[in-house]
């Protein structure tokens, strides 16, 4: 049985109050809350084994070392990653994805040469390929989702043409909460000898994320989503792909020797992890994933699809509201706007006054803004920790919203 | 006179304590202002701004520092259109000499809106009245 109220009391900053009322925090797909488990590690970590990591023999780097590395394994655990080489750590998905674009993409793509993305896709997973596009002529092959906010594999494998060097999508969209079956994109894509890049960022807070069943090449995570620390995060990339990279960022950690005329590369995943790392994020992050694990990422799974239930239920009781994504395997997290004049940002500072945090804007999603033909929409996302009595509360400042601005 | 048009606006703020009344008559003061047409609704009317879109088109008449200062202004969100029309009333009718020493931060502290104006709202609202401020300036120098 899913004991919400037990993981709740692990959060310390859910017991706070937010304008005078009990915080509702449903502004999980910017970024989630931390438990005192992973705000303990990383006291501890500062506080009691602290040093640099891979470069001193001495104890406390020793001890800083093992933790840190340790946290390479878990990561590989918790994606299904057969080889925890195959795990590069960083600062989130968006420095993972640059790292793609630039160590793997840039040097193999000439201009007329297409990357394959859908219109839903988050800038994280849009502006590095920009960058290809404007420096070498790379032409970005757009998919469209369909009104429900679905995203037909059939039709991003069918925008695959000879061109096409990389696919990259999301594997759940942080403004309408579709899934997408990547799996089903990788196998036809890799039929047709084309590697496929999975944003990860919010499906691996959501489902049980497997790169094995998967198959794809690339795949990206970002700790603070996955109620780990801010400036945490790993790319699973395939064995195959890291030997085809160069690297990105260049200093200290990621070399062999260096001379003046001559360096030779660590071996991978070091390769790619240039400079002293966020090491006390990172553990961080660990004790996030683990948490994450023992409470069993199907038991969140289930959870977090009873609120969505709950949720689909009560929003479309509440006809002057206009949903964006209404798949019906949709994660929680829901998109809309309201009739009438109310803007999101009217809508956003209301529910703040309520103590309900939500985000208002683009969603660092342009493209699809531009498909939806709006500027911008409330965006109520959940997690692990919310509550069927949280829906509740949105619902009411949502009817005073609709009051006020009718 | 704007001037007068302001306190009266923060004459009616003390009678309205609780924060929903005080949005409700936020809004109602935008829904009076009279709206910009579309075709003033344009890269250079523009304000930086984040999840709402703002507009602003100032209007000096006569020259040198006495020279009286209005503006005309829009959002896409109702509640930061009513807080700039409070913003019309507070600059609205000043001299351009006048309008850079008015202290926007505090005026609305008086009406309790001063975390609308505070550097971490990503409203416009600040960046309008740095464009107002410097606009006044420069008619003024």
């Amino acid at each position: 049985m899913y004991d919400v109220d037990r993981i709740r009391a692990d959060f310390p900053i859910l017991g706070r109050e937010v304008n005078g009322k009990p915080l509702v925090y449903l502004d999980n797909g910017a970024s989630a809350q931390k438990p005192t488990a992973v705000i303990d590690a990383m006291t501890r970590a500062y506080s009691e084994e602290y040093a640099n990591v891979h470069r001193g023999l001495h104890t406390l780097s020793t001890i800083a070392t093992e933790k840190y590395e340790g946290v390479r394994e878990t990561i590989a655990r918790f994606l299904g990653a057969g080889n925890s080489e195959e795990i590069v750590m960083n600062s989130g998905t968006t420095e993972g994805i640059n790292l793609v674009a630039y160590g793997w993409a840039m040097p193999r793509m000439e201009p007329g040469d297409e990357i394959v993305l859908s219109v839903m896709e988050h800038h994280a997973n849009i502006v590095p390929w920009h960058f290809l596009r404007e420096r070498q002529g790379v032409v970005l092959n757009w998919v469209e989702t369909d009104s429900t906010g679905a995203l037909d594999p059939q039709k991003v494998i069918d925008a695959i043409g000879p061109r096409t060097k990389l696919v990259a999508v999301s594997q759940l969209s942080n403004v309408l909460g579709t899934k997408v079956d990547v799996k089903a994109i990788t196998e036809a894509a890799h039929a047709r000898d084309v590697p496929v890049l999975v944003d990860g960022s919010q499906a691996a807070v959501h489902m049980p994320v497997d790169v094995s069943d998967i198959g794809c090449d690339f795949y990206a995570i970002t700790g603070h989503k996955l109620y780990g620390p801010s400036g945490s995060g790993a790319i699973y990339i395939r064995k195959e792909r890291m030997a085809e990279m160069r690297p990105f960022i260049g200093g200290g950690d990621m070399i062999k020797e260096v001379h003046r005329d001559e360096i030779t590369w660590a071996d991978p995943p070091m390769k790619f992890e240039a400079g002293t790392p966020g090491i006390v994020q990172q553990i961080g992050l660990g004790v996030a994933l683990d948490y994450m694990m023992d409470v069993g990422m199907d038991s969140i799974a289930a959870h977090e699809d009873s609120l969505r239930d709950y949720a689909v239920d009560r929003l479309s009781g509440l006809n002057w509201l206009q949903q964006q994504g209404t798949t019906p395997d949709k994660a929680a997290i829901f998109s809309f706007t309201l009739d009438g004049a109310a803007h999101a940002h009217d809508i956003s500072t209301v529910l703040d006054k309520k103590g309900v945090a939500v985000r208002a804007g683009h969603h660092c999603c342009g493209p699809l803004m531009d498909h939806l033909g709006v500027t911008a929409t409330c965006r109520a996302s959940f997690g692990m920790y919310n509550t069927k009595a949280e829906i509740d509360v949105l619902v009411d400042a949502l009817e005073l919203c609709h009051e006020l601005f009718a | 006179m704007a001037e007068a048009e302001f306190e009266e606006i923060a004459d009616s703020f003390e009678f309205l304590d609780d924060w929903e009344d005080r949005y409700r008559y936020v809004i109602e003061l935008g829904r009076a202002m009279e709206p910009l047409e579309d075709a003033f609704k344009v890269p250079a009317t523009k304000v930086e701004g984040c999840a709402s879109q703002v507009w602003l088109i100032p209007e000096i008449e006569g020259d040198g520092p006495q020279a009286t200062f209005t503006f005309r202004g829009d959002s896409d969100a109702m509640i930061v259109k009513g807080l700039i029309a409070i913003l019309r009333a507070l600059y609205g009718g000043r001299t351009v000499g006048e309008v850079p020493q008015i202290d926007a931060q505090s005026e609305f502290a008086r009406l309790g809106l001063h975390d609308h104006l505070s550097s971490q709202r990503s409203n416009g609202l600040r960046a309008m009245v740095g464009r107002i401020r410097d606009t006044a300036s420069r008619a003024a120098a």
